[in-house]
């Protein structure tokens, strides 16, 4: 439900950064508190053994996904879970019709999941007559302001508080100073009567251990709890990569995701989805669905290096520290997934083209290389999609030519040295100003100040 | 003790005094110094922007230029990154290369690590200075104590700055492809810029970066380069 696409990222970034400036202080502000808070978390553990053992389970498990995904799949039928396989977005959102049209569902609540936004879960139900209720508190403003995400785990980080005081004023009335106690209360009270209508609770899943098939959900709300136990029908969108072998795995995972997300030790809430009501019980869903979506995920999973991408467990992290990401906030990656992750799967999920130029949407600072718990070498990444987009002719071709033409330059010291001093001496003039990387650099800063000489031919001359 | 300085493109032509202080200051500390001819580019634009052919081009011409080294030294964490981080995927099969990459160092790293350096003197007594740490120096040598033991070791004020280590957005070419994004950046270290005398790091990107942001947008103290802030540290 993304507005715009990638490839308006830098015009997008502009405009946001020229004419929403409050959302560059909204979404730093937010991150400057996450990652505080996920310093100290990780001052509390050995991260570093933490982060490689999940690393390794992770791998291990992308390595032998087939076994593990057959092994989930007789897990979770054996529990009366039944299980669907999405190639596309497509088989997906197929999927989910099916079970709406076999119990003829009306209103769904979702927990907040990042898979139901790539695939235009909402969208499409309403299409179908369903009536979908976002039920986190941050999708939930979100929706009522028609608004993709902005952020994996903080959906609204770029709404300040005046802009939530505002919104429940006019949909609430509740006061426009109302502090966020009032607001949260208002939300919860008309999200009460949803749940209690609703037939249908969708969610995505955190991780799904494939021994026993069970179903992770990470929240600190309750609302994930509540809308996988008082609908009749729960449908589970899960991303292949979120296996992982063992139920005792998801004690590791589930610390080490909220401690890199939020900082906290463990989630509010953690759900174990162990399939549907049973006769013993006294509620829970009479069924429950796990939609399997591959959705390009086996793209990366093929490529030598982007696989490890997929061992993602959408914490956040890696968008908190990046100073880009904190520029704009995630709408103007164009897609549901932003940050330093969403630009290194989106070659995978939604084809290198329509990614494009997401890969450079990053200085390449590494930060996110820091503080991701399952060590995605995140810039090597990037830097593996661009090598990619110049091998399929996709990368901007006065960059390339440019480039080209600066590495012959280097091979002959002596032309580059004339060009060096050409550079320093002439383009950043007025008429200089127009010729490509220029014009970009001084849009925004003064011309820089060159040494009147070389240092080359400084040292020609002897320095003393 | 030998050192062969690679002034770095952008050194050459923008921080050729702070590259002369390099100079100067390895000189100070009894190191023989010479610049050899025929250095260029260390390939890092061609790399970071996916043309990996032509960043083995610049490696292997690099290191054919610095081959007699006995220790490469530059005036910049993101260049010697590059070498020492990055050429050995780049021509995995060449000795030379190998070679290269553990001699390189960055000018602060090699003051500190190599020759022992701990003390230059008082010259920067009573100056309050921050310190940006770039982040291809930090991220990819290691490099966080070794500038500031040495401005501390002149005698300078070391300024706290809640961004010190976050990226200026400089960035290469993605400063001039996506030129508001990387202002932001810059803005956001300026903005939480604490009163000092002035700002400096090992990065000559880094530097142009803010001081040109911060001349737009008229504020900001100096920006200098470390070598000539740690050169102005002796006592002469």
């Amino acid at each position: 439900m993304s507005h715009t696409v990638p490839n308006q990222y830098r015009s997008e970034a502009a405009r946001t950064l020229r004419d929403l400036p409050k959302v560059r202080t909204s979404v730093t502000s937010a991150t400057d508190n996450f990652n505080h808070n996920r310093l100290r978390a990780y001052g509390e553990i050995d991260t570093d053994r933490w982060r490689n053992w999940a690393r390794d389970v992770k791998t291990h498990t992308l390595t032998n996904l087939d076994h593990y995904l057959e092994q989930a799949e007789k897990s979770l039928t054996a529990n009366g879970v039944r299980v669907h396989w999405a190639h596309t977005s497509a088989d997906a959102l197929a999927a989910i019709r099916e079970v709406v049209s076999e119990h003829d569902l009306k209103s769904a609540v979702k927990g907040k999941s990042m898979l139901s936004e790539e695939l235009g879960v909402n969208a499409y139900l309403e299409g179908l007559g369903v009536h979908v209720r976002e039920a986190d508190l941050g999708e939930y403003i979100i929706q009522l302001l028609g608004e993709p995400p902005s952020h994996i785990v903080g959906p609204a980080i770029h709404k300040s508080l005046e802009d939530c005081q505002q919104l429940f004023h006019e949909k609430f009335g509740t006061p426009l100073d109302g502090d966020p106690d009032t607001l949260a209360q208002a939300a919860r009270e008309a999200l009460r009567a949803e749940f209690l209508a609703a037939d249908l609770g969708i969610t995505g899943g955190n991780f799904l251990a494939a021994d026993t098939g069970t179903l992770a959900l990470i929240e600190n709300e309750g609302n994930i709890r509540l809308s996988t136990s008082l609908p009749r029908v729960h449908v589970a969108f899960v991303g292949i990569e979120k296996i992982v072998p063992r139920l005792e795995d998801l004690a590791g995972f589930v610390q080490l995701t909220t401690r890199a997300a939020t900082g906290q030790p463990i989630g509010n809430y953690i759900s174990l989805i162990q399939g549907p009501q049973h006769r013993d019980e006294v509620d829970g869903p009479e069924e429950v669905h796990v939609v399997f979506v591959d959705n390009g995920r086996t793209n990366l999973l093929a490529d030598e290096e982007a696989w490890e991408a997929l061992r993602c467990v959408r914490c956040g992290a890696c968008l908190n520290i990046c100073p880009v990401y904190r520029q704009t906030g995630g709408h103007p990656y164009g897609w549901a997934y932003s940050g330093p992750i969403g630009a290194i799967i989106a070659p995978g999920i939604l084809g290198l083209k329509e990614a494009m130029p997401l890969p450079y949407a990053s200085s390449l600072c590494g930060a996110c290389a820091d503080v991701c718990p399952v060590r995605i070498p995140i810039p090597e990444l990037l830097l593996h999609w661009r090598e990619r987009a110049v091998e399929e002719g996709l990368a901007p071709k006065t960059e390339e030519l440019g480039l080209r033409a600066y590495t012959a330059l280097a091979e002959h010291p002596q032309l580059f040295s004339i060009g060096g001093s050409l550079l320093r001496k002439l383009p950043w003039q007025r008429g200089g100003r127009a010729l490509p990387v220029l014009s970009g650099w001084t849009q925004e800063r003064d011309a820089p100040d060159p040494s009147s000489r070389s240092f080359q031919s400084m040292w020609k001359d002897g320095i003393k | 003790m030998r050192v062969s300085l690679f002034a770095t493109c952008l050194g050459d032509q923008f921080y050729a005094d702070a590259c002369a202080d390099a100079v100067r200051l390895l000189r100070y500390h009894d190191v023989q110094v010479d610049v050899p001819f025929g250095q260029t580019c260390c390939g890092q634009p061609a790399y970071n922007a996916g043309l990996r052919r032509e960043a083995e081009r610049m490696a292997r011409h690099t290191a054919d230029t610095f081959e007699d080294a006995e220790y490469v030294v530059l005036p910049s964490g993101s260049c010697a990154g590059m070498i020492r981080c990055f050429y050995g995927r780049l021509l995995s099969d060449d000795p030379r290369v190998k070679a290269l990459t553990t001699r390189t160092y960055e000018l602060s790293q090699f003051l500190v690590d190599v020759i022992g350096v701990t003390r230059l003197g008082s010259g920067l007594s009573g100056r309050r200075i921050a310190y940006h740490h770039s982040c291809h120096a930090l991220r990819e040598l290691g490099v966080r104590d070794a500038p500031l033991e040495l401005l501390r070791g002149s005698g300078a004020e070391i300024i706290e700055w809640v961004a010190e280590e976050e990226c200026c957005g400089f960035g290469g070419l993605f400063s001039a492809k996506l030129p508001e994004v990387s202002a932001g950046m810059a803005d956001r270290k300026l903005e939480t810029l604490p009163e000092v005398d002035m700002v400096t790091s090992t990065d000559g990107g880094c530097l142009l970066q803010l001081s040109t942001r911060a001349a737009r947008r008229g504020d900001g103290p100096q920006f200098r380069h470390l070598a000539s802030v740690l050169w102005e540290g002796l006592d002469q």
